[in-house]
């Protein structure tokens, strides 16, 4: 098979789009996570706004419903001085009548100049970005357990925010990695960026053995996933998946994986702990553990605006 | 007509035979292989530099019709066959109907006689409308031309109904042809693996397959019941036929050429095209089917040839429709599996020959001594082509409706050796490339 060209990269490796952390040069994630850090004081500024996007339509497209994320975006988008149009579309109406490429063709016909696209299917803004007109730039805001990777950046940040550098942390990421998009995309970002040690932590049935294959170490036992790591990213656990054939219980998930101050203790002492959010309290997060001192979950918040800025102007300034 | 083909190489797999020579055809029939003496041709076809082979034959093709008559139809996909050199074909019963009634069974044999393309030989359904509950009328469905009975795609959950269905099958002597599945692990839309863990893919794990065999390969045991196995995908399924083949269980197997010549790392970035039933495994896998198919473990090569409309591929990989087009490739991926594995050119030609006719066995009828071979006296069914030339797979010069395949030169980079250059069915050109 010929070897094609990262589609989210232009042929001077510039990126265009962004859809998977996967394959991407370490200088591109650096470039951002450092435009990310200049527009953080814009956001503390009273007049919050650059106009870098002015002119440009913003479309946030999300198939799959998710309110927080978007905000995310349209407040990003609407700091750099773009307009944002906020479409949910319902992904059984779409499959009833138009398909998704003709969702793209009638968007593109109103001139977007970006989609930020979720969908439930992994691959889905691949299929959009091969599809859209050359100027169009696509952000996977999520797409099924695939990527997401403005989430990987922003993690990539809040880390380097309070860990400095990269090259000696162990890093354990707890809970359900397999139908993580979270989660993979930290594993490439963290990868690509130098971490040594990523540990991958779970029961079998949330943490299959193919992921070494990522690089990282696969431990089915928290005591060992969590011992002297310097970053802890606990994931959500699914309400569907918290019973069932994966899981008996929450309850019995929070004994054997959730993050109390207890098993907290075995990390290194100035830890963070980290979570995409939305958090279950008493499930995958003690409370106190989600509201003490190593817990840096609101600062993600905090970054995640300036991160994704910093996506959005960096793809609408690279030219396929 | 009265067809004389000139000097070419003619190979006959179950006879061994392989010598330059001339093949002499009348009234449907080969009538003389070798000194032809005064034979007065009609048609005179050179052969020079080409191989004179027996037509291919293909143990599994969707024709889409009935029921999905956009997607392929009988004439497009017969042109697509007799354009692959392939001169009897397998169809699939999972049309809409399903193949479940006699009545459909007859009006699709009786279309395509009048097309006069390629020989049509029609599995019927296993199960009414697939349902895995009842059986269908099997004496009746042969009597209208099935060839062996099949859930294709649709994995058989209870036990009680595949013993029951093999018992009754094994009375009268019909084949049932399974694709080694577990209903519940066989859901996913890649291999379960380093790629799909790495893409998000639900995966399908290898035990889905073996599972399956070992049921089958039980209630053969139980019911001596003739089973074919369809798309065998893994290293692991490949031991476990080997192992019922020896302890001499009746079973037979093919392999697709799509799990033949690729894995799951060609997905690349979710390309569509390679969506495909059974999915695409590692390269131990395919590295297995590749040695199983040269020292017989698996009888045939089969093209799974299925067109999928353009708007069933232009979806996420997950929702894309399964399958690729096959027909047309099936000769040069034969031949480019066979060159690498260094076999000789007859050992090749016999997966796709000589073979797949065993599979159909008597349910072929008077064919099944003639039909994928080169005999005097046999149905002069010929494929005739250049084993030098090399081409570039485009899709939209193909025959078929379906234009999706992962051999497409655009994504491959890759052309195939051996071209058609004609195609015999009964005597009849049925197909001719300058």
């Amino acid at each position: 098979m010929l070897q094609r060209r990262n589609p989210q990269l232009n042929a001077n490796g510039e990126l265009i789009h962004l859809l998977s952390i996967e394959g991407l040069p370490r200088a591109v994630l650096t470039q951002i996570l450092d435009t990310a850090g200049t527009f953080l004081s814009v956001n503390e500024r009273d007049v919050k706004k650059v106009p870098l996007l002015r002119g440009k339509s913003v479309f946030n497209l999300f198939f799959e419903n998710s309110t927080r994320t978007r905000t995310t975006f349209e407040i990003a988008a609407k700091r750099l001085s773009a307009d944002v149009i906020n479409l949910d579309i319902n992904k059984s109406s779409t499959a009833k009548g138009e398909s998704l490429l003709d969702t793209i063709a009638n968007l593109s016909a109103m001139h977007a100049d970006m989609f930020v696209v979720r969908h439930s299917e992994s691959g889905a803004p691949y299929l959009i970005a091969n599809a859209c007109a050359p100027h169009v730039h696509v952000i996977n805001a999520g797409d099924g357990r695939h990527a997401h990777p403005t989430q990987g950046l922003l993690d990539m940040y809040t880390i380097r925010h309070f860990k400095k550098d990269f090259a000696n942390l162990t890093v354990a990421i707890v809970g359900d990695i397999v139908h993580s998009r979270v989660a993979r995309s930290d594993i490439h970002a963290l990868s690509i960026l130098g971490v040594p040690e990523i540990r991958a932590v779970g029961p079998k049935t949330l943490v299959p053995g193919d992921l070494a294959a990522m690089g990282v170490r696969v431990c089915h036992d928290m005591a060992e996933g969590i011992r002297d790591a310097d970053v802890i990213i606990m994931l959500r656990l699914q309400n569907e998946r918290m019973s069932g054939a994966l899981l008996p219980s929450a309850g019995e998930f929070f004994k054997s994986y959730g993050l109390s101050a207890e098993k907290l203790a075995l990390a290194k002492p100035d830890a963070i702990v980290m979570h995409p959010g939305p958090i279950n309290r008493g499930v995958e997060i003690e409370s106190s553990v989600a509201d003490g001192t190593h817990s840096v979950i609101l600062p993600q918040v905090t970054f995640g605006i300036a991160v994704r800025m910093a996506v959005m102007s960096t793809i609408a300034g690279n030219q396929a | 007509m009265k067809i004389l083909i000139r000097n070419g190489r003619v190979i006959d797999p179950a006879s061994g035979r392989d010598e330059r020579t001339d093949l002499a055809i009348a009234s449907g029939r080969i009538v003389g292989i070798g000194a032809v003496g005064e034979f007065q041709a009609e048609r005179t076809i050179d052969a020079s530099g080409l191989v004179v082979a027996p037509g291919l034959v293909d143990l599994a093709a969707r024709l889409r019709e009935p029921g999905q008559e956009h997607e392929g139809m009988l004439e497009s996909e017969l042109a697509a066959a007799a354009a692959g050199g392939v001169t009897s074909l397998v169809c699939l019963p999972d049309t809409d109907p399903v193949l479940d009634e006699p009545g459909l069974v007859e009006m699709l044999k009786f279309r395509a006689r009048k097309l006069s393309r390629c020989r049509l030989f029609p599995l019927g359904a296993l199960t009414r409308r697939l349902e895995g509950q009842a059986l269908t009328e099997m004496a009746e469905l042969t009597e209208a031309g099935c060839v062996g009975f099949s859930q294709v795609d649709v994995a058989l959950a209870d036990t009680q109904v595949l013993l029951r269905a093999l018992q009754y099958a094994s009375t009268f002597g019909y084949s049932v042809w399974l694709r080694p599945q577990d209903a519940w692990l066989g859901k996913g839309v890649a291999a379960q693996g380093a790629v799909a863990t790495r893409l998000g893919l639900s995966g399908v794990p290898v035990a889905a397959e073996t599972i399956a065999l070992h049921t089958i390969f039980e209630l053969v045991r139980a019911t001596k019941a003739r089973v074919h196995i369809c798309r065998l995908s893994s290293a692991a399924g490949v031991a476990l036929l080997r192992a019922a083949k020896a302890e001499g269980l009746p079973v037979t197997a093919d392999v697709s050429i799509n799990s033949l010549h690729l894995t799951d790392v060609d997905i690349g970035y979710f390309n569509a095209d390679l969506r495909l039933t059974p999915p695409l495994r590692q390269g131990a896998d395919r590295d297995a089917l590749r040695a199983g198919l040269a020292d017989g473990t698996i009888d045939a090569l089969v093209s799974d040839h299925n067109p999928v409309a353009e708007d069933m591929k232009n979806l996420p990989f997950g929702e894309a429709e399964p399958g690729a087009t096959g027909l047309e490739l099936l000769l040069s991926l034969a031949l480019r599996w066979g060159n690498d594995a260094g076999l000789p050119l007859a050992r090749t030609l016999a997966c796709v020959t000589q073979h797949p006719v065993r599979v159909l066995g008597d349910a072929v009828g008077s064919l099944a001594s003639s039909a994928g071979r080169l005999v005097e006296g046999g149905v002069a069914d010929v494929c005739i082509f250049d084993p030098t030339a090399v081409w570039s797979v485009t899709p939209a010069d193909l025959a078929s409706r379906g234009k999706h395949t992962p051999f497409a030169f655009a994504s491959t980079g890759m052309a195939l050796p051996g071209r058609v250059r004609a195609t015999l069915v009964a005597g009849t050109v049925a197909h001719e490339r300058g």
